[in-house]
């Protein structure tokens, strides 16, 4: 198991304006100016993963979770291997949520989009460290994608202990809070490009 | 020797690793180790005699992970477990109860109510202190508000002692944000004997929040750190720090001020034996008491002692006709905007006061002080008269709460005292009795004495006490200043005692009262206050004290002065002439500009009724808006930034309405599904139905569909929105519309949420599908019409 932290400087504007609703080019600057400033020292960007065989057979055998998915097994053609990953932007966003939702509904909307666009470009960096480690990988799957069950979502918990390491958990609906938190698969490709 | 008198006499040798211990043994990564405790017993007795053999003084059973949530039969896995340690200690070693996080996250980030938290716990402890445990060790916890609930349930159902260990990380703090000082605040209020850090750190990487958490604590520090870093290597997971350099590391932690030590991941008996060696002969340093009085919110801690700190006012309900309304009516909005706006500032701390006649204050108050820590981490000052409110509302403050007022009158001494034991609080006491305010200094120094002994027959010690000697109106009592000032002073220097005073009061009565109120704030301070409750929005006021602070050199350099003087000097662009009455207002709204909008729609109320300014200008603003929105000329953003200028309008309007229910007959409940902790969506149809005028009870998210139905029914709303976001929960959502739809045929059901479609609205029996915020509006407005 790895652990990462990671040092968030700034947000990705044009993808949080993207999830606030906004369509076009435009947004408030003012607005977003003062939103990062919010947001930016309650991030806390954190992750871990870990690699695990695949083995197949009747479906996948991932270590950690079997599963039929086709679409899974779509992405994962071509690897032995694939590493699973845990990532999280920290409880602080949830709370500025929470709270600007009683006094600013607008600024908790455009914090919750910054939110999202914060732990997208985490899980690109994770990603990439990952793409770094083992040569070259296929793009990222997540449970609820096409046919892969949101279900498997409590194999990943039991495998990684989130709880422990990122402070993640994992609801009885399968949500996960913090909310802006990920897990993903990453195929290792046997073969580098 | 039990282990009390040991932790006394010097350092304790706790244990190592099991979960990793029994990985090394075959059990397969991501299995659960308690889960040996059935099929290999022999293990596990084997791990921890190995840990009795190297010498250690605590062996910690294998119920890390076990409890009711995971486990219906939770009891008998802990006695079972409980029972090989005591096997393996065979009288050599204490058995602890190893008592994890439960594995969810308590409201308000996550789902898990508090009290549900406390219930786990409780089940998990009363099966360790039957299965023979001597001790309670709460181990990895990386919550504030989890640690609260594991503290109190092990005070609520046993005696033994109890060990209470977080996982802070890197950045010294727990995930949730809280501090070495806040942890140490939360876990010596209520009764841990020692506290400390494990897991998730290499031993190098403790040594500075081991030396902030010794610098605060009166209670033994405990370090428990991993072997490192894990690391993967042909498949399996290794730590990266041998025995040696754990051991050497790990004299450092001693040096810093750690007396129970062991290890966590990664570590096992070669490790223990190491510390064996590193602790014979040597002396930890001491445990001292260090008698401060600090309350903590969920991150920081707040000192109260020789740095005067300033506790904001505003959520008081006396003399606020305002604020008494939005008590009445539930209107939390207006009381967070009032907790922002102090938090802002720059007060240390909030006074939280609800108490109006004819409301349910306990229910009221623990609301309000869970809504408050929402909006701000500033720690909460919780003023109350009920004892009642006050036990329910410190029970789930999520920190060290302070509480205003004990005073000397014999009846409330015993009602609060209890409490401020039991949660670990401090407490604010009047220098008044049954006699009422003595008049004179001496009066009020002779209660405070009294008032010192009886709460040390609770066991409460002088820091827990904080005094008020009772600034009372000047203008009524030509002496009260006097009084209140020299047994300030008295409290002070003669009983090394801290002292707080409600400034505000005495200027009460005269004219200009904000000189007279700075003035004396001046006085009070330099006579040694420690507190000051204050109008935090009074510049007077907060100049006294900033420049107090800079004159008394407690503002190094007088950098806050400089920041209070400089903010306050920022030029104020007066509006021009186009952008004021009717068409200015008209603007403010659908420019979104919150001052304005409030400003403008108060001035018009002078010359028009209340009811006409909503209904021939902010309302036909908001319109033009939603049009605009509906018709994509603009998105969300700048709908909701115009609902706002547009709420402030309302706001601003609110005194002028004379008869209370003007607007619309239908009411509204909201509530995000069960099981979807989603709410921005909800709150955003909140904000545009509310502004639209209709009564909303939103209901949160996560709401069973039982009490949604049963809100509708009592409070005879016409219309229950739903929301849901994840396609796990539409199922709830589903089975919310059937149950409205058999239980309040005449309700109305509109729904809608990311995954939620026209079509699966009609299938599962809405009666309507709100695309956004304004169709839904829209479709409350048809409803209305019907009525």
């Amino acid at each position: 198991m790895n652990i990462l932290t990671g040092n968030p400087a700034k947000i990705d504007r044009a993808e949080a304006a993207r999830y606030a609703g906004y369509r076009g080019d435009g947004y408030d600057v003012k607005l977003f100016d003062e939103c990062e400033k919010i947001i930016l020292p309650a991030l806390s960007l954190k992750a871990c993963y870990a690699v695990f065989p695949v083995a197949r057979g009747d479906g996948l055998d991932l270590g950690f979770t079997r599963t039929h998915s086709r679409d899974l097994e779509k992405n994962l053609s071509g690897c032995s291997r694939v590493a699973l990953f845990v990532a999280t932007a920290g409880a602080g966003v949830d709370r500025l949520i929470a709270g600007y939702s009683a006094v600013s509904p607008v600024r908790a909307l455009i914090i919750g989009a910054m939110g999202s666009a914060a732990i997208e470009s985490w899980c690109d960096e994770v990603n990439a460290v990952i793409t770094r480690t083992y040569g070259a990988t296929k793009p990222r799957f997540s449970c609820g994608y096409g046919d892969f069950p949101l279900e498997t979502q409590r194999d990943i918990f039991r495998a990684m202990l989130p709880e422990k390491t990122l402070g993640v958990t994992l609801s009885e609906g399968l949500v996960m809070s913090p909310v802006k938190s990920v897990t993903a698969i990453v195929g290792i490709k046997d073969e580098p490009d | 020797m039990n282990l009390i008198e040991k932790l006394k006499a010097g350092a304790v040798l706790l244990d190592g690793a099991m979960g990793t211990c029994l990985e090394g043994g075959g059990l397969p990564a991501g299995s659960p180790p308690e889960l040996y405790n059935s099929l290999k017993p022999e293990e596990v007795e084997k791990i921890h005699r190995g840990y009795v053999d190297a010498g250690c003084d605590v062996v910690c059973a294998n119920t890390f992970g076990i409890n009711p949530f995971r486990y219906a039969d939770c009891e008998q896995m802990i006695a079972k477990a409980v029972g090989i340690a005591l096997r393996a200690a065979d009288g050599k070693a204490a058995v602890a109860l190893d008592v994890g996080p439960t594995g969810k996250l308590l409201r308000p980030i996550g789902d898990l109510p508090f009290e549900d938290a406390v219930n786990c716990f409780k089940r998990v402890i009363s099966a360790g202190v039957s299965a023979g445990a001597e001790l309670i060790f709460i181990e990895t916890i990386n919550d504030l508000y989890e640690l609260k609930a594991a503290l109190l349930a092990a005070k609520e159902s046993c005696n033994l002692p109890v060990f209470a260990s977080c996982a802070f990380g890197a950045d010294g703090k727990l995930t949730t944000g809280a501090s070495p000082e806040a942890v140490v605040a939360l876990a010596e209020g209520l009764g841990a004997d020692a506290v400390g850090l494990n897991c998730s750190l290499a031993p190098s990487q403790m040594t500075e929040t081991v030396k902030k958490l010794y610098a605060c604590a009166s209670v033994p520090v405990i370090a428990k750190p991993n072997a490192g870093l894990p690391q993967i290597a042909d498949g399996k997971t290794v730590y990266d720090v041998d025995s040696q350099t754990f051991c050497k590391d790990m004299l450092q932690l001693l040096k810093a001020g750690a007396r129970c030590v062991g290890g966590c991941c990664g570590t096992d008996a070669s490790f223990i034996s190491g510390l064996k060696k590193l602790l014979k002969g040597f002396t930890p340093l001491p445990v001292a008491q260090r008698d401060k009085t600090t309350v903590c919110s969920y991150t920081h801690a707040l000192e109260i002692g020789d740095y005067p700190v300033l506790i904001g006012e505003r959520i008081n309900p006396t003399g606020k006709k305002r604020l008494k309304q939005a008590i009445q009516e539930g209107d939390f909005a207006y009381i967070l905007g009032e907790a922002a706006e102090q938090a802002e500032k720059g007060v240390h701390a909030l006074d939280v006061n609800v108490g109006v006649a004819g409301v349910d204050e306990k229910k009221i108050l623990t609301e309000v002080v869970a809504a408050v820590q929402a909006v701000t981490d500033l720690p909460l000052q919780i003023d109350t008269s009920d004892p009642a409110a006050m036990d329910a509302a410190m029970r789930i403050y999520n920190g060290k709460p302070l509480v205003n007022s004990v005073n000397g009158k014999k009846s409330s001494m015993r009602a609060v005292f209890p409490l401020v034991k039991k949660y670990g609080g401090a407490a604010i006491a009047l220098t008044l009795d049954e006699n009422g305010v003595p008049p004179t200094a001496e009066g009020r120094i002779k209660i405070a004495k009294r008032i010192l002994r009886e709460a040390k027959k609770y066991g409460l010690k002088k820091s827990d006490i904080v005094f008020d000697t009772l600034a009372t109106a000047v203008a009524a009592e030509g002496g009260s200043a006097t009084a209140a000032l020299d047994s300030l002073r008295y409290i002070r220097g003669r009983m090394g005692a801290n002292v707080s005073l409600g400034v505000s009061n005495i200027s009460f009565g005269l004219p200009d009262r904000d000189a007279v109120t700075a003035a004396f704030l001046t006085m009070a301070l330099s006579h040694g206050l420690s507190a000051a409750i204050v109008n935090p929005y009074s510049d007077r006021v907060m100049g006294a004290y900033k420049s107090f602070m800079a004159l008394s050199g407690k503002d190094k350099n007088c950098m806050e002065y400089i920041d209070f003087a400089s903010r306050d000097a920022q030029p104020r662009e007066a509006p021009p002439a186009a952008h004021t009455g009717a068409e200015g207002l008209k603007r403010s709204i659908t420019r979104g500009l919150k001052e304005d909008a409030a400003r403008l729609s108060a001035e018009l109320c002078s010359t028009l009724s209340a009811q006409e300014v909503i209904e021939a200008h902010i309302v036909p603003a908001l319109d033009e808006v939603g049009a605009a929105f509906e018709s994509k000329k603009i998105f969300l953003p700048q709908l909701l930034i115009s609902a706002e200028a547009a709420s402030a309008a309302f706001d601003a309007v609110k005194p002028y309405i004379k008869r209370v229910g003007t607007g619309k007959k239908l009411k509204i409940v909201l509530a995000t599904v069960r099981g979807d902790v989603h709410d921005i969506g909800k709150n955003i149809v909140k904000t545009m139905l509310a502004n639209y005028g209709f009564a909303v009870i939103d209901l949160g998210k996560d709401v069973p569909p039982e009490k949604i139905v049963r809100a509708a029914a009592e409070t005879g709303a016409g219309l229950v929105g739903l929301s849901a976001l994840m396609t796990t929960t539409v199922g709830a959502m589903e089975s919310t519309v059937k149950l409205i739809k058999k239980q309040l045929p005449h309700c109305k059901c509109i729904v809608g949420g990311a995954v939620i479609t026209a079509e699966y609205a009609a299938e599962i029996g809405a009666d309507a599908y709100g695309k956004d915020a304004m169709q839904t509006v829209r479709y409350a407005e048809s409803i209305e019409k019907l009525l």
